[in-house]
């Protein structure tokens, strides 16, 4: 039985002193904010709980990992970015790409493999992208995210001088990232060359079913940032206000400043790896530790216990939100497969003076291809 | 036309460029203060200050792909790797990302980004550092690879290569930084995709590559000593391959030889060697033959090495060989 110690989450911690929170959740100014953050993250859960649904009903294919469990800390990152602001993230990217703007609709459309997903059904569930919104991929290997997000950041340096409008570059990883070289190598090169790029770790104690205790050598992963001195900071990734407050304030040291900062945000993982990973390997006290931090549930209560939310909205809001999701299968459901005429068009951006273009099987001449 | 190096004509040409395009930037190890381990970028870093030209730290996943998300964000940055054998370290953002970018993203982001660096043994630098492992990226879809044999087409294909919109891998050679012919002076750019027959002939079709095109070429006018009359083609990019022109020249010529610095199984004569068949089945004399590598790890010691690579004295020897199979008078 791995010790549970070093995971479990007492409070803030980071490798700098100054710390200060700007949006109190007894303020009544900030009822609206919370209200709404619920409410995606609600939403979000659902869409979840259905994208699994829709896998079992083999509406999905490929590898289908969710976010849940990951809602406030999905929803406090994004509600903190700006427009301009660019994420490049991991394979359990759903609820990223909704909260960053994506339409619900088209995020299950490309689950589906349907020519109005996002990624026109070239991705999947693991490859989301959406140039509209800045969504610039889910990455299905891990740590390759983290090379070309920081490149992005070099191109925000390249192109924008700081100030309070920069955009800047948010990376999303998993803990047992931390340990793949192109980690390393990307927060040395961002700390270099002081590029405006924010690290999130989402630290859920779980690479697939390897436990960051038994993967890492130091296993408060916030502090590796204290090796390229980048500043850092471990938050309770479950309150959604402590992570929102958190990001804006990293984020607009890394917009003013131009430098990179790290944030791991300690998360619980409420079901298997991905849709089909039963997770065996946790025991029944883990995965009842896992659902006490199930952040919906607290929010729930901490709303109620404000008088910001009643029994009885909880219920509309969830009416609310499984219609939304209901909306987003249907559309998915009527997007036409991808056109297979279209098979070669994008694998490269202009056509090339050599017809490559071949399905399996076709000869590689014809008889129009030599004159006489 | 003036008569350069090849690797003085891949420093003016990087900096003509980069005149020209504010977008362009130079990104790799010792490239900037100790000017470039083959000194391609000396002088660029005075000219164009740290923002252009950007020394690395040894991090070449790392700087790889943060070329390829500059790249993404639109600019047109062109990454030296010290040679290709350290490119393998940087090989899941090459073939995982660069390649796959705009595919797996339903073609909403380009990635303009150039990878310069040398392959080519020969130089005592033992078994990991004399890799022809052009192959690699030569197999995957997405990628770009072009490799010049001679100075004109390094401008050339260096040119294309910084216009295009996708990855490419420009293959360079340590044999060749040194060696001198005539370049173009005006804006000369070549189509990516598109061999060149460098020599005409009518008896047997040499098909080469990068450094083995001067051995090629070399080979092709001794045989004119002995009225064989050989054509020579310079694939000048690997992908896309230039089908078309192999298997023209190999029906005109009946007979064809491959010579490839690579290793010989599932190296790029294989895939030319199953070009032609296909395309030239009932004019061919003879079976394809190729002179390769030995399939063994590139030794150091001089004479080992020099018996584990594909000389000039080898492709004469294959060439007679093919001839004398098929009859062929003088």
């Amino acid at each position: 039985m791995v010790s549970r110690n070093t995971m479990t989450k007492t409070g803030r911690a980071t490798n700098k002193a100054s710390d200060s929170s700007n949006v109190d959740s007894g303020h009544q100014d900030n009822k609206d904010l919370l209200l709404s953050f619920y409410e995606e993250m609600v939403f979000i859960r659902h869409f979840e709980l259905k994208a699994s649904e829709m896998y079992q009903k083999a509406k999905i294919g490929g590898y289908c990992h969710l976010n849940l469990g990951e809602e406030a800390t999905v929803v406090g990152l994004m509600r903190a970015t700006q427009k301009q602001d660019y994420l490049f993230t991991t394979y359990r990217e759903h609820g990223y790409a909704i909260s960053k703007g994506s339409d619900p609709g088209r995020v299950m459309a490309e689950l589906f493999g349907k020519a109005d997903g996002v990624s026109h059904g070239w991705g999947g569930s693991m490859h989301l992208f959406d140039k509209e919104t800045h969504l610039m991929g889910g990455y299905g290997i891990v740590g390759g995210q983290i090379p070309p997000a920081t490149g992005a950041a070099l191109a925000i340096s390249y192109k924008n001088t700081p100030s309070t409008d920069s955009p800047i570059v948010v990376c999303i990883m998993g803990d047992g990232t931390t340990n793949i070289g192109a980690f390393h190598e990307s927060l040395n090169i961002a700390a270099v060359w002081k590029l405006p790029i924010v690290y999130v770790i989402v630290n859920n104690f779980l690479g697939m079913g390897t436990s960051v205790d038994m993967a890492s050598g130091e296993p408060e992963l916030y502090k590796r940032g204290a090796s390229y001195k980048i500043e850092s900071i471990r938050i309770n990734g479950e309150d959604p206000l402590e992570v929102y407050n958190t990001s804006l304030r990293m984020f607009r040291i890394a917009r003013e400043e131009h430098r990179p900062l790290l944030i791991e945000a300690m998360s619980h993982r409420l079901k298997g790896h991905s849709v089909v990973d039963p997770a065996k390997y946790r025991s029944t006290e883990e995965m009842k530790e896992a659902e006490q931090h199930d952040p919906i549930p607290m929010l729930e209560k901490k709303l109620i216990g404000l008088s910001y939310l009643k029994e009885s909205d909880i219920t509309s809001i969830v009416a609310k939100a499984k219609e939304r999701v209901s909306s987003a299968v249907a559309f998915a459901e009527q997007s036409p497969n991808p056109d297979i005429r279209q098979l070669f068009a994008n694998v490269y951006s202009k056509k090339l003076p050599n017809d490559f273009y071949r399905l399996p099987g076709e000869p590689l001449f014809d008889e129009h291809s030599f004159s006489k | 036309m003036t008569i350069k190096t090849y690797r003085q004509t891949l420093h003016d040409t990087l900096a003509e460029e980069m005149r020209k395009d504010p977008d362009i930037l130079l990104i790799g190890e010792e490239i900037g203060h100790f000017e470039g381990s083959y000194k391609i970028t000396a002088g660029l870093l005075a000219e164009f200050g740290p923002k252009r030209v950007k020394d690395t730290p040894i991090a070449e996943e790392g700087f790889t792909g943060a070329a390829i998300g500059a790249a993404m964000l639109g600019l047109k940055p062109i990454v030296e790797i010290m040679t290709i054998n350290f490119s393998l370290v940087a090989m899941d953002q090459i073939i995982n990302h660069a390649a796959k970018i705009h595919a797996m993203f339903g073609g909403q982001v380009n990635v303009p980004l150039v990878i310069r660096t040398p392959g080519g043994g020969g130089q005592q630098l033992g078994a990991s550092h004399s890799q022809n492992i052009e192959v690699f990226y030569a197999h995957i879809p997405g990628l770009k690879v072009v490799c010049p044999s001679n100075p004109a087409d390094a401008k050339g294909l260096l040119k294309a290569a910084i216009g295009d919109t996708d990855p490419v891998l420009f293959l360079e050679n340590l044999g060749l930084y040194g060696a001198k012919g005539e370049v173009p002076e005006e804006d000369y750019v070549l189509e990516i995709g598109k061999a060149n027959v460098a020599r005409q002939g009518k008896d047997i079709t040499i098909i080469s590559y990068s450094k083995a095109t001067t051995v090629a070429l070399e080979v092709a006018d001794e045989l004119a000593h002995e009225q064989i009359s050989a054509e020579v083609i310079d694939l000048r990019s690997l992908r896309p391959l230039d089908r078309q022109t192999i298997v023209e020249s190999a029906r005109k010529t009946s007979r064809a030889v491959v010579i490839e610095d690579d290793w010989l199984t599932y190296g790029i004569g294989a895939e030319i060697a199953a070009t032609i068949q296909e395309g030239a089945f009932d004019y061919l004399d003879a079976p394809v033959r190729r002179v390769a590598a030995a399939e063994v790890p590139v030794p150091y010691s001089k004479p080992l090495e020099l018996a584990s690579l594909p000389d000039a004295a080898t492709l004469s020897k294959v060439i007679h060989q093919i001839l004398d199979a098929t009859a062929f008078n003088r």
